[in-house]
């Protein structure tokens, strides 16, 4: 074929004709993978749900609604009942005081403040050292325990938080997003939840 | 306040070559003299602030709006692209000794990762206007800063007695992994 | 040349990174891990063997002039493909390598091969150059990253070889750039003999 002359019709056609045409495509590959990216994001969020409370049977994901945190800002309560019986609640909670500035974890109450499970959703802590809040060598300690009674600080700090070795600041901001969820779920100790007060917010609000 | 901890963050601890590996090819390419090293950084700390003004406004004035966030990749590197044209011919017109300083530099940008990279980082941190312009200026001044201190080094190694398969690239990258291991001694500062 | 070295070429002769060091960002950042390193890898044969198939076919119809632009968006539509792509079937893959997807647009591997060898060849022997290419990065990345790891966690690709947690600076970022050196170094040795 011969090469067509750059004249500024030609240059212009083509490069309208190549543009349409790929975004066109990329229009077609958005809608079919748009479900598949929406289920995974929301099997992440319930699988990461179901390892941290006991086992439920409502969809947590319809029934989450949304509790003021003390500072204001607002985090994510996904219920999870058994039948009629409430079984636990995770918290979508987070802390700016990590190493590397913010990261997430979901942590799990039993319906007295316990502590069930909690994992850690993302975090950029550094491999090796601050990542092993991951791990269940570090966040096996809280299982079981009540923010009530436990002291969510280092024991360096006069805490009952052992540290990882080497890595005091992304546990203490480990015992921060803790605490961030105990206080939001339970303001004031462990018979006060605040979901008794606040109603549970109807629509499903989309998060990210 | 917060806007200088984002700036300490940005040049120091997170500084976008050594810790993030962002635009290692200009690191490696132009990094043999101070004199070159100065002015691909010029060229870049212009286009990229420009550049993340630019697509942050089409982000959240056309993407959003439409519903096509998911063309983020495609127009971001366009409007680079047409920018970095853009500069070039004005550049010429108006200035010709910046021209003849920053010219070589300037095609270069456009495959250069540190300026669509921080034109993503800003989208993806939820950065305000200002902040967005703030990180990419501490984020071409973190690039500077890394580059002028390979080049620096790099001229007193040209007197060094290198083993042959050593020569270049290969000391380069040991060089930035030493200064990447300094920058560690940053991190947590802030 | 036939097609076969066509292939190989990529993997010793031409290698991208070890030999032409292009595309030293995603090498580095990416290879904290063999499987991340290989993840990176094949995203970018995927979109390096369709925008040289793309470019070859289409060569005909872009104009000289509007050439790098034209293939710019070729690419930057199959990256943006790849992204939406992996973000659906596998997530984790996607959340570690995060922003150095849409990258793959800038990495010079692409344009390079683009304006070298697709736009002047025809199509089949430009979609094997771009697997060559593209599995010879990937196979870099995967050295990379495979050395990485035994040294930084003492494990490849989970396994664990070594007992203890390794040398920790090797999955941290000087790390990166010691390996990848001294890599080079090496290849530069064997060139030379």
């Amino acid at each position: 074929m011969a090469k067509i002359e750059s004249s500024f019709k030609n240059m212009v056609l083509s490069l309208t004709i190549i543009s349409t045409a790929f975004a066109l495509c990329l229009g077609v590959v958005y809608e079919l993978t748009k479900e598949p990216i929406a289920k995974t994001q929301l099997n992440k969020k319930l699988n990461a749900i179901s390892q941290v409370v006991p086992e439920f049977n409502n969809n947590p994901d319809a029934d989450m609604f949304m509790l003021n945190t003390p500072e204001g800002d607002s985090l994510e309560i996904y219920p999870a009942l058994n039948g009629e019986d409430l079984v636990g609640y995770a918290v979508n909670s987070y802390t700016m005081n990590g190493f590397s500035g913010e990261f997430s974890i979901m942590v799990g109450f039993n319906p007295d403040g316990s502590i069930y499970d909690i994992i850690v959703l993302s975090h950029a802590e550094t491999p090796g050292l601050g990542s092993k809040m991951a791990e269940p060598e570090f966040k096996d300690q809280f299982k079981g325990k009540n923010p009530a009674t436990f002291s969510l600080n280092v024991k360096k700090e006069g805490g009952d938080i052992d540290a990882i070795t080497a890595a005091t600041i992304s546990s203490k901001a480990f015992g921060d997003a803790i605490n961030r969820a105990y206080k939001t779920l339970f303001p004031n100790g462990p018979d006060s939840f605040s979901g008794a007060t606040a109603s549970p917010v109807s629509e499903n609000i989309q998060t990210e | 306040m917060e806007y200088i901890i984002l700036i300490i963050a940005t040049v120091f601890v997170n500084n976008i070559v050594l810790t993030q590996f962002l635009g290692i090819c200009p690191f490696l390419g132009v990094s043999n003299k101070v004199q070159t090293a100065l002015g691909m950084t010029g060229a870049v700390a212009f286009v990229q602030v420009l550049s993340t003004v630019c697509t942050y406004l089409v982000h959240v004035y056309v993407l959003v709006p439409l519903g096509i966030s998911f063309m983020q990749t495609i127009t971001y590197i366009l409007v680079i692209a047409a920018l970095v044209q853009m500069v070039e011919i004005v550049l010429k017109k108006i200035s010709q000794p910046l021209y003849q300083a920053l010219g070589i530099f300037l095609p270069l940008i456009t495959t250069n990762c540190t300026v669509l990279g921080v034109a993503l980082l800003v989208i993806q941190k939820d950065f305000t206007l200002v902040q967005s312009v703030v990180y990419a200026i501490s984020n071409s001044l973190g690039f500077g800063l890394a580059l002028i201190i390979l080049a620096g080094i790099r001229e007193q190694l040209e007197l060094a007695d290198v083993p042959e398969a050593m020569k270049g690239v290969p000391s380069s990258l040991i060089i930035a992994g030493i200064l990447a291991l300094a920058f560690m001694g940053f991190s947590g500062i802030v | 040349m036939n097609q076969l070295q066509n292939f190989t070429k990529g993997f010793f002769k031409e290698n991208p990174i070890l030999v032409l060091v292009l595309g030293t960002c995603p090498t580095l950042a990416t290879t904290t891990s063999t499987l991340n390193g290989l993840g990176m890898g094949i995203a970018t044969t995927f979109v390096l063997a369709c925008s040289n198939l793309a470019i070859s076919l289409l060569s005909g119809v872009i104009p000289d002039k509007v050439r790098i632009p034209s293939f710019i968006v070729i690419i930057a539509s199959f990256v943006t493909i790849v992204d939406l792509l992996m973000q659906a079937y596998v997530p984790t893959l996607y959340e570690t390598l995060g922003i150095f997807i849409p990258l793959i647009v800038v990495n010079c591997i692409v344009l390079g091969r683009a304006e070298a060898f697709a736009s002047k060849n025809d199509a089949f022997s430009s979609l094997i150059d771009g697997l060559g290419m593209g599995l010879g990065f990937s196979m870099a990345l995967g050295i990379v990253g495979a050395i990485r790891e035994l040294l930084g966690s003492g494990s490849i690709f989970g396994f664990k070889f070594i007992a203890g947690d390794g040398v920790l600076i090797f999955i941290l970022a000087p790390g990166a750039f010691f390996v990848l050196g001294y890599l080079i170094a090496i290849v530069n040795k064997i060139k030379k003999r």
